[in-house]
């Protein structure tokens, strides 16, 4: 493998990874403070290709972005409301079950809606420019993604550490009760979780979707797998950890397809899922005393 | 068809010997013999349980809910056998009636045989999942185990050149044939022998991180069975087809009688206790001497054979299969089952099975478009039968927690004092 073609893979890897990332953000989040794996996030993401398509179909892009954004968030937080919000005092798994409903509701009202047949994906302007650094060619949207990432990373990262609806979700992810007893409005914390956990898979669909180019009922189905994967392998409640994992996981699955096994750069995932849970189940930065495993 | 009556008529003689006082974990003789008679009943539950869902009937369990103080001898054990044999009878009377008139109902037959095997798997995940509390999601990966096990080792070796056309064949299978029983059980050792495998490092993990590792196996099989190195064996993205099917309605559901049998008699022996003890309570179930590792990895093991067997059933019923059939759907699929039928509670998992085959089956018209005089209603189209279901079934989640079972198993009591205290408002003096 030349120099150039590790520099044109690495580029892929660390944009698709920053896209799950964005994705591993919300579970990660999820996780901390409600102990759900959030099964319908990686479903969420897809309808929000969904509701990109359909935005740009009929205002200009830079209306249509926010618009797509706001329907993820909207409906991100509606399924807290519907589907987990009752189930606040139910058995975890319940609550794991509700959240597989919901992510088959998805995907069949996905199907019903829009059809099986994956739709393409709009062209925002601008985004897929092609960029060449010598012998290296990649696509603006390729720089952009990690970059992105970081960025949002930093901003969650002060919005938790120094606000004070920071400080109340890291309450209620120690001790729900607790910080139910201190005043802290529970419900509308874990709402604001959904909120932010929606926007950054909405962010990060625009930035996947992009690179794929289409977009079907199933699509969010196998990537939401992945980046639960990354939090856990990043440590599950820790935000650095998840898109830490999610880069690592994306650079390695490209490598993978790069070396010519993709029929394996699935199932790479869950073997290293396998591996981290047995040899380190805190993952690299997750909190070490808790019984979480 | 004789086997069936014969497990039946059996199975009501040790009914009677079956209401034997038996403690949790008291002398394995009084155990196994409590353990017997609820076998058999299971058997005559599930050969009952099978009519097409429309009455849900199923045996008299002694002592069902797997109690060990039983307070009273249930007056009603008589009445209740013979309850029983009618069921049963009906529903052997309906088969064959099913079975005579294939042509005519091949549509109906269809939609049975699907269930029963439904019922072997969701019976199976039950058993780990409701018993013991291990929130497994691997059920696809052990079916297509046992489903290309039995594919691979039961297509007609004549036409297996056929079948593999693209891709040839691996020599040493050329002429490997098995019968499809032989097949089936070696599908369902093959899954456990896995499960075996896998359940050493994944059982030390706890809830939400045992139901992604399990799902997270589970794709790694569907990955190697669709690996290009697998090509000469499984066939790669072809699939396999040309399996023998059931050539009889009685076949599958003889099969799935059997391993309901087997389920509930291991649920009903001091291991199914001790499965429940783990359940209820780690910790206490590890202080009365229970080894919490050999107890989750049987449990697992036998679940995983079960799951295994239903893949080979599968296979039978499909007649061509492919590595997407055994997609993470599967597995939620057979999870709604046991969700719908109430976790922990075998005969609502067959209820469950017949209940979402059949009312997929009813559903249908949702998707033919409908026109209310002259005007065509725009909701009615493909894909909208699965959004109503799936929106019955986030229902049944949220508002309906426990199901139709909850943890009980069905008796007759329970049914005809439901109908008593319909009728007589202010009583309800029963149970």
């Amino acid at each position: 493998m030349s120099l150039a073609t590790f520099v044109q893979q690495l580029l892929t890897g660390v944009s698709l990874g920053g896209a799950y990332a964005l994705i591993a953000i919300g579970y990660t989040m999820v996780y901390g403070i409600l102990r759900l794996i959030n099964f319908a996030h990686g479903d969420l993401f897809m309808m929000s290709g969904y509701f990109m398509i359909f935005a740009i179909a009929s205002m200009p892009w830079f209306i249509a972005i926010p618009v797509a954004i706001a329907g993820t968030v909207l409906l991100g937080i509606g399924i807290e409301k519907a589907a987990y919000r009752p189930l606040r005092r139910a058995p975890r798994m319940s609550v794991m079950i509700s959240a597989i409903g919901v992510s088959y509701l998805l995907q069949n009202l996905a199907t019903y809606l829009f059809t099986a047949i994956p739709m393409a994906y709009p062209e925002i302007p601008g985004l897929k420019k092609i960029l060449t650094f010598g012998p290296v060619t990649t696509s603006l949207v390729t720089i952009l993604t990690p970059i992105l990432t970081v960025v949002l990373t930093i901003i969650l990262l002060q919005l938790v550490g120094k606000t004070k609806i920071g400080m109340a979700m890291r309450a209620v992810s120690k001790d729900t009760e607790a910080s139910r007893l201190m005043g802290i409005k529970v419900d509308s914390t874990i709402s604001f979780t959904f909120f932010v956990g929606s926007l950054l898979a909405a962010i990060g669909a625009l930035l996947y979707f992009t690179d794929r180019m289409t977009v079907y009922p199933f699509s969010g189905s196998l990537p939401g797998m992945k980046c639960f994967v990354a939090a856990v392998l990043g440590g599950i409640g820790s935000i650095p950890g998840a898109v830490i994992g999610g880069f690592i996981i994306g650079i390695s699955e490209t490598f993978i397809v790069a070396f010519g096994y993709s029929t394996f750069s699935d199932a790479f995932t869950f073997i290293l899922l396998i591996i981290i849970l047995l040899v380190r189940p805190t993952g690299l930065f997750g909190e070490a005393a808790s019984d979480k495993v | 068809m004789r086997i069936l009556k014969n497990m039946i008529f059996s199975s009501d003689a040790k009914d009677l010997g079956g209401n034997v006082p038996g403690g949790a974990f008291s002398s394995a003789g009084s155990s196994a013999g409590a353990g017997t008679g609820a076998a058999g009943t299971g058997t005559s539950a599930a050969g009952a349980g099978t009519g097409a869902g429309n009455k849900p009937a199923g045996g008299y369990v002694p002592g069902s809910d797997g109690h060990a103080y039983r307070k009273k001898k249930d007056p009603h054990t008589r009445r209740n056998s013979l309850l029983t044999i009618i069921a049963a009878a009906f529903v052997i009377c309906l088969m064959a009636f099913y079975q005579k008139n294939a042509y005519d109902h091949s549509y109906a037959i269809s939609i049975i045989e699907r269930s029963a095997v439904y019922v072997v798997a969701a019976a199976a995940m039950n058993l780990v999942t409701g018993f013991t509390g291990l929130f497994s999601l691997g059920a696809a990966g052990f079916m297509a185990i046992g489903a290309y096990t039995t594919a691979v080792l039961t297509i007609p070796t004549e036409v297996r050149a056929n079948v593999y056309y693209m891709n040839g064949i691996a020599p040493w299978l050329e002429n490997l044939h098995m019968p499809v029983a032989a097949a089936m059980i070696l599908g369902g050792l093959i899954s456990a022998g896995f499960a075996a495998l896998i359940g050493i490092p994944v059982l030390r993990l706890k809830s939400d991180y045992l139901a992604i590792a399990t799902l997270g196996f589970s794709e790694i099989i569907r990955t190697i069975l669709a690996a290009p190195m697998m090509d000469t064996v499984t066939n790669g993205s072809y699939g396999l087809n040309n399996i023998p099917g059931f050539t009889n309605i009685f076949q599958p559901l003889i099969i799935a009688a059997i391993c309901v049998a087997a389920i509930m008699l291991l649920l009903h022996s001091s291991y199914g206790r001790a499965f429940k003890a783990v359940r209820d309570d780690e910790v206490a179930a590890e202080a009365m001497g229970i080894n919490l590792f050999r107890t989750k990895e049987l449990s697992f093991v036998i679940s995983s054979f079960f799951m295994g067997i239903a893949g080979g059933m599968l296979a039978c019923f499909m007649r061509s299969i492919d590595t997407r059939t055994f997609q993470i759907t599967m597995t939620y699929n057979v999870l709604l089952i046991v969700v719908l039928g109430g976790i922990g509670s075998i005969t609502g998992s067959i209820i469950g099975a017949f209940l979402i085959n059949g009312g997929q089956e009813w559903l249908r018209f949702l998707d033919e478009p409908l026109t209310v005089g002259g005007v065509t209603i725009p909701l009615f189209r493909p894909g909208f039968r699965m959004v109503i279901y799936s929106i019955l079934l986030m229902v049944v989640v949220l508002f309906w927690r426990r199901g139709i079972m909850g943890d009980k198993e069905f008796s007759w009591n329970h049914l005809l004092g439901m109908f008593h205290r319909k009728k007589k408002t202010e009583g309800g003096a029963e149970s």
